[in-house]
């Protein structure tokens, strides 16, 4: 698809699901805005899986993005929602720089636990800091948007449009990311890293730059998912949430950029309604999803509507 | 002689532990020579390969490019300098298509590797197409790597080494797991794909008829040494190569009574 297509087909599908939103229950609204943010800290996870390796601590960058964009509102007076989700993404992908050289060295089971052991040690100093609300974490105001203070009746639709542009806009540049020259480098280190190198390309510096992007779309969604929640907590980057992440991711696989944002809402909903009709067996009906979806879309639901074939993207 | 001198390896040495996989080898090649490596299994080729690719590092000795030290540079830089190889086993991406694993090694060697302009530029295309015509590939253009047959396999691996338009080229067994009947056309489609390039060739190879046919020079290796360093004919007829790389029984070597 060329990228005008491309931008004709984001732009008709924003008007949609703006139009589709603007007549959606409130409390759907909210359901789909925490989708979407949710789904950026995924899609970041894909970005990752583009290069042949899965974080299992992407919670942590959703806590960075969501704690920085609180912060400023609460102490620099700071409100405007694109400034926040700006500051949140830039904010996770300033503070995980120091460690993307380091952890782009490693593959794997290593890369997922080193990235697991970086965020559950993030977490256990959220637990402890006193002065970012303990375990408890804090609450944050109503943002405004473009200058504008949200009425309490609108509020949920305007953080639904809001979030629905960042994250066409995010999936947009991650699309064009994947069919540029960097993006089919990414592919190429999953496949053969030792080629990459005899070509003359960097597999470190590509390896490197994606896990920077990741962390700016995790910052980015967890910036989204604050300013919709009004509170943030340490939980954010706990184990099991950044587990939610790699199942959306893995629901989707790394083919498509929508399908991501479909898996989130399918995490959503499964949620929502098992929480409502099955209150302490919730996991047990995702996980039986994803058993599901494994056995029977191994490449994910992205899989569906995408033209390469399950056979060469399975080969290792 | 000097002013053609295009590589240059001095003295090298390496060991793998108890292993002598080289022993004191010096190679000089001159620019546009087509040299070929031979020597059974073990006998260093590979590691020679290795080590002038950046793979492997020499214990000592020196390697230089055209005049430049190469011996502690990484594969990147190397292949920037414009060294390109082939494998043993073809090193390819399997999940894309052919034109695909060719954009991949374009953009690699352009260093342009933009996060926002497509990788399938038109001149880039043009690029991977001209390339893949030379190795009569383009028959496969769209195909999964993954689908292909192995003899096809090892000319995109070639093709790949092909598209940063290297100085030197090292060929590690171009022929080998190619059927028999197979051998040849293969070695003729990869020499005029070659033809009318500024390019040195280094090939690894174990069929002497191949080696007679495409190369102008001998390098044999037996148990990290160079033992024979000529012309094929007469690199192939001295002694300890029949008798170490050919296998031949010498009569001298038969047990005396």
């Amino acid at each position: 698809m060329s990228l005008s297509a491309m931008l004709i087909t984001a732009l008709a599908a924003l008007l949609a699901m703006a139009g589709v939103g603007y007549v959606l229950p409130s409390w759907m609204q909210f359901m789909l805005t925490m989708a979407m943010a949710n789904g950026l800290v995924s899609l970041g996870i894909v970005l990752l899986m583009r290069g042949g390796v899965v974080a299992f601590g992407q919670g942590l960058m959703s806590a960075i993005g969501g704690y920085a964009a609180a912060l400023v509102f609460l102490h620099w007076g700071v409100t405007d929602a694109m400034v926040l989700a700006l500051g949140g993404g830039l904010s996770a992908m300033l503070m995980t720089a120091p460690f993307a050289p380091l952890l782009a060295r490693y593959r794997g089971i290593f890369f997922s636990m080193l990235s697991l052991a970086l965020s559950m040690v993030g977490y256990g100093l959220l637990v402890k800091t006193e002065s970012l609300g303990g375990s408890d974490g804090f609450n944050m105001g109503r943002i405004t948007v473009l200058g504008q203070h949200l009425a309490d009746g609108d509020v949920r639709f305007v953080m639904y449009v809001f979030n629905l542009v960042l994250t066409v806009l995010c999936a947009l540049a991650v699309k064009v990311y994947f069919v540029s020259s960097r993006g089919l480098v990414t592919r190429a280190v999953r496949d053969n890293e030792l080629r990459v190198e005899y070509l003359g390309g960097s597999v470190s510096n590509s390896m490197t730059l994606n896990f920077v992007l990741a962390a700016f779309l995790g910052g980015m969604g967890g910036a989204l998912a604050v300013m919709a929640l009004g509170h943030i907590d340490p939980n954010f980057s706990y184990w099991t949430t950044s587990g939610e992440f790699v199942f959306v991711a893995i629901l989707a696989g790394s083919q498509s950029v929508v399908a991501v944002m479909l898996s989130s809402l399918v995490l959503e909903v499964v949620r929502s309604f098992s929480s409502a009709y099955f209150p302490n067996t919730w996991q047990l009906a995702l996980g039986i999803f994803l058993l599901l979806v494994i056995r029977f879309m191994p490449l994910g639901l992205g899989s569906l509507w995408s033209k390469t074939t399950g056979k060469a993207e399975q080969s290792p | 002689m000097s002013e053609t001198l295009l590589l240059n390896a001095q003295g090298l040495n390496k060991r793998f532990g108890a292993v002598v996989a080289a022993q004191d080898v010096s190679v000089q090649v001159k620019t546009g020579e087509r040299v070929s490596l031979i020597g059974s299994n073990g006998a260093g080729k590979t590691t020679f390969v290795n080590m002038i690719t950046g793979y492997v590092r020499a214990d000592s000795g020196s390697i230089a490019l055209g005049g430049t030290d190469i011996s502690r540079l990484t594969p990147r830089q190397i292949t920037r300098l414009g060294v390109a190889r082939s494998f043993q086993i073809p090193q390819l991406y399997p999940s894309m298509t052919v034109l695909e694993n060719m954009l991949v090694a374009l953009a690699c060697h352009e260093n342009r590797l933009s996060m926002c302009w497509p990788a399938a530029s038109p001149a880039r295309v043009l690029r991977a197409d001209e390339v893949l015509s030379r190795f009569h590939l383009l028959a496969h253009r769209d195909r999964l790597v993954a689908e292909l047959p192995g003899g096809v396999r090892k000319l995109i691996d070639i093709a790949l080494a092909m598209t940063g338009s290297p100085r030197l080229l090292l060929l590690d067994e171009p022929t080998s797991g190619v059927a028999a009947e197979e051998k040849f056309p293969m070695m003729d489609t990869i020499m005029q794909a070659l033809q009318g390039q500024a390019l040195t060739v280094l090939f690894v190879e174990h069929d002497m008829d191949i080696v007679t046919r495409y190369c102008e020079r001998v390098v044999a290796f037996y148990s990290g040494r160079i033992i024979a360093d000529d012309v094929p004919a007469v690199a192939l007829a001295q002694a300890d190569v029949r008798r170490y790389v050919t296998g031949e029984r010498l009569p001298e070597d038969a047990p005396h009574a």
